[in-house]
């Protein structure tokens, strides 16, 4: 029928409508990268998500906080340092480790009987310490410029991953007709190609717990690998139940077919 | 409801109630032997698939009301909580945001089903207009809905569309500043939407019995558009119709859980995961998709009309666009309901689609750019063009067709075109 026809190219029209990004003037749309994670049955690759675990840890949490994230996260379901053995992630010893690693007052309102602020290592429960106080300690430490934060930096990203990595592998010397401010550097992947960040990965700035060779391509890759698994830590489970409810729906969809063909066989309509 | 009743209480209790509350009967006769239409096709399936998704938006909002804080400075957090600490959180969060863009896709095609077979006309028009009062509280609840994570997007939009108000003259600035319950969009305009957003969908459930009323008085309409004339005209909505709304309701369901599972951020907005800033503009600010259309009329009036300013204009043709629905039944003077006799209007009506579909895409653009890369033909035009038609499709070219079209031949009955008499 012609009208069917009509709608479902409606429909279509209708998913391209929104999803189109236009890019400014001089920036360039992001590379093309394969992920691992991508795809309806794409999963994290977990050594790489604790590579960049520790380039965020040891490089981008200078400047960068992670406000949503709590050690724990990083022994859940899913994460880097998930374990079999820990289903509680809060009694995951390299969990536990990690937040230890950390002393400092972590909440104001924690007193001890004097009403003083209590100083004690982190505990898995404790959210990932953010590098300055407050946003205009960033801006004064950074040039004027404040480092987002990067809990959801790969949602809050048009080309999501892709552009993220784009950005840390995307930093050139500046084209002579470009007026780049003091401070400022260029890349052509960030809007309007200048970026307050100075380049943050350089050829063996880290040595990697498992001994892989630090390039920056590589280490964009795994640091954007964390940051994507950090936005959404629950994808696996996702796309896992997914898939279960998909195959359910189908056959429940097939007999109510059937059911339905059975009703109206006898019938004009 | 429509005929006499056949319901026969089967047992005991049955009958004790039935002579205190006959709800049971009443379910029976609404929804168990309703006489209805039997050559409906699947495009009358919307209304069941709508019903299944205001369940689904008031559980899971129920459920996500129970953990979110309507507070400026910790609403954006707690809806990320919900996704990440809650358990199943990231299920309810991302079936309640794409169960909105859902139900809209649902109504719209709803929506173009009654433009297409005419279900608007007598003795249909109040069932129609009491569609559009729900249709205007989806809207007004999916805006609030929408500005209730305090992402970016959340707190810009409420701020073009509330600052909207504004264009009214002489009350506007006071009424912009009531719904604020403020000077700019902040903690009082966030606590009275959530509350808003929470009670919505209890009026539009309410106003749905109403239409589900106004349905049973007359029956359902049908793709000839002949009234019911006789019992072999139509077939018990059970087992028929539930069976048949039943697949159509788990096939869209299965589309529902492709998004929820596999892209459920893919209806939405990056900026949304940046937290409201008052002092940071985003570069573009855009509606969620489903008011594209909308706003592409709204930034289509660019020029003065007499009295009444650009900005005025642009937010009465906006409110027209939907105001205008109210009254179509009078608008279009055909006796003729469906548009398979009608091979003139026909036309206009694929082309009203398309219109509308284009609206959208200018609302999602820039109107300087220009359409396609071809130089000079910005959005705008396109957009100016296509409201123009929008309106001309209600004020002109309906009323107008009555008188002039020649309506192909109709079957005699509705029995008749189902039993091939090759009308149909």
């Amino acid at each position: 029928m012609k009208m069917t026809r009509i709608f479902a190219a409606a429909i279509a029209a209708l998913g391209f409508a929104g999803t189109a990004a236009a890019f400014e003037g001089d920036q360039h749309p992001p590379k093309e990268h394969h992920w691992h994670q991508d795809g309806p049955f794409g999963t994290y690759d977990t050594s790489a998500v604790q590579r960049g675990y520790q380039i965020y840890q040891e490089v981008c949490a200078s400047c960068h906080s992670m406000d949503l994230m709590r050690f724990r996260n990083l022994g859940q379901q899913g994460g880097p340092f998930a374990s079999d053995e820990f289903d509680n992630p809060n009694d995951n010893p390299i969990v536990m480790q990690i937040a230890a690693s950390y002393t400092r007052v972590w909440d104001i309102d924690e007193v001890n009987d004097d009403g003083d602020p209590v100083e004690r290592p982190g505990l898995p429960s404790d959210a990932f310490p953010a590098p300055f106080a407050n946003e205009q300690m960033a801006r004064a430490s950074n040039g004027g410029a404040y480092p987002p934060d990067l809990s959801l930096i790969v949602k809050a990203r048009s080309h999501g991953e892709n552009y993220i990595y784009s950005l840390l592998t995307g930093y050139y010397d500046a084209p002579e007709d470009s007026h780049l401010s003091p401070g400022m550097y260029y890349n052509p992947y960030f809007p309007g190609a200048a970026i307050a960040m100075a380049p943050p990965l350089a050829e063996g700035i880290i040595e990697y717990a498992d001994g892989t060779e630090a390039t920056v391509e590589q280490m964009a890759e795994d640091v954007t690998t964390f940051l994507s698994w950090a936005g959404d830590p629950h994808m696996e489970k996702r796309k896992q139940m997914g898939v279960m409810v998909l195959i359910y729906l189908l056959i429940f969809a097939i007999l109510v077919y059937l059911a339905y063909r059975q009703v109206w066989a006898n019938v004009k309509h | 409801m429509s005929g006499p009743s056949t319901y026969k209480p089967g047992s005991g209790i049955e009958k004790w109630l039935d002579d205190r509350l006959p709800i049971i009967r009443l379910g029976y006769d609404s929804f168990v032997d309703f006489p209805t239409p039997r050559n409906l096709n699947y495009w009358w399936t919307f209304g069941g698939i709508l019903a299944v998704f205001l369940m689904i938006q008031i559980i899971s909002g129920i459920v996500l009301a129970m953990h979110y804080v309507a507070h400026e400075d910790y609403a954006f957090e707690s809806v990320q909580r919900i996704t990440r600490d809650v358990p199943f959180g990231w299920l309810i969060q991302s079936m309640h945001a794409n169960g909105a863009s859902f139900f809209f896709v649902a109504v719209y095609l709803h929506m173009f089903r009654g433009l297409y077979y005419g279900s608007y006309k007598a003795p249909r028009e109040v069932l129609w207009i009491l569609g559009v009062v729900i249709y205007l509280l989806m809207m007004a609840t999916g805006f609030m809905g929408y500005v209730l994570p305090w992402g970016q997007m959340s707190y810009w939009g409420a701020m073009v569309i509330t600052n909207l108000l504004g264009a009214l003259p002489f009350i506007g600035d006071a009424l912009r500043e009531w719904l604020w319950g403020g000077f700019s969009v902040g903690q009082a305009t966030l606590n009275r939407f959530f509350s808003l957003h929470y009670l919505l969908p209890f009026v539009i459930a309410a106003v749905v019995g109403l239409h589900i009323w106004a349905l049973h008085v007359p029956g359902n309409g049908n793709p000839v558009g002949l009234e019911v004339k006789s019992k072999k005209d139509t077939l018990p909505f059970h087992p028929y119709y539930t069976v048949k709304d039943g697949f159509a309701i788990i096939v869209y369901l299965l589309i529902f859980a492709v998004f929820v599972f596999f892209l459920p951020t893919v209806l939405g907005h990056a900026d949304n995961y940046i937290e409201a800033n008052a002092l940071v503009t985003p570069a573009h600010i855009v509606p969620e998709w489903y008011y594209l259309p909308f706003y592409a009329i709204l930034r289509a009036i660019t020029f003065d009309i007499g009295p009444i300013d650009a900005k005025l204009g642009g937010v009465l043709a906006m409110f027209g666009a939907i105001g205008i629905l109210f009254v179509l039944p009078w608008l279009d003077t055909s006796k003729v309901r469906s548009m398979r006799y009608r091979p003139l209007t026909r036309w206009f009506f694929i082309f009203f689609v398309v219109a509308a579909l284009g609206l959208g895409w200018c609302g999602a653009k820039n109107p300087d750019d220009f359409v396609m890369g071809i130089e000079g033909f910005k959005f705008l035009y396109l957009g100016q063009f296509l409201t123009f038609y929008y309106f001309a499709y209600f004020i002109v070219i309906l009323p107008l067709m009555g008188i002039i079209e020649k309506p192909k031949e109709r079957p005699a009955s509705i029995e008749a075109a189902v039993l091939g008499s090759d009308k149909a």
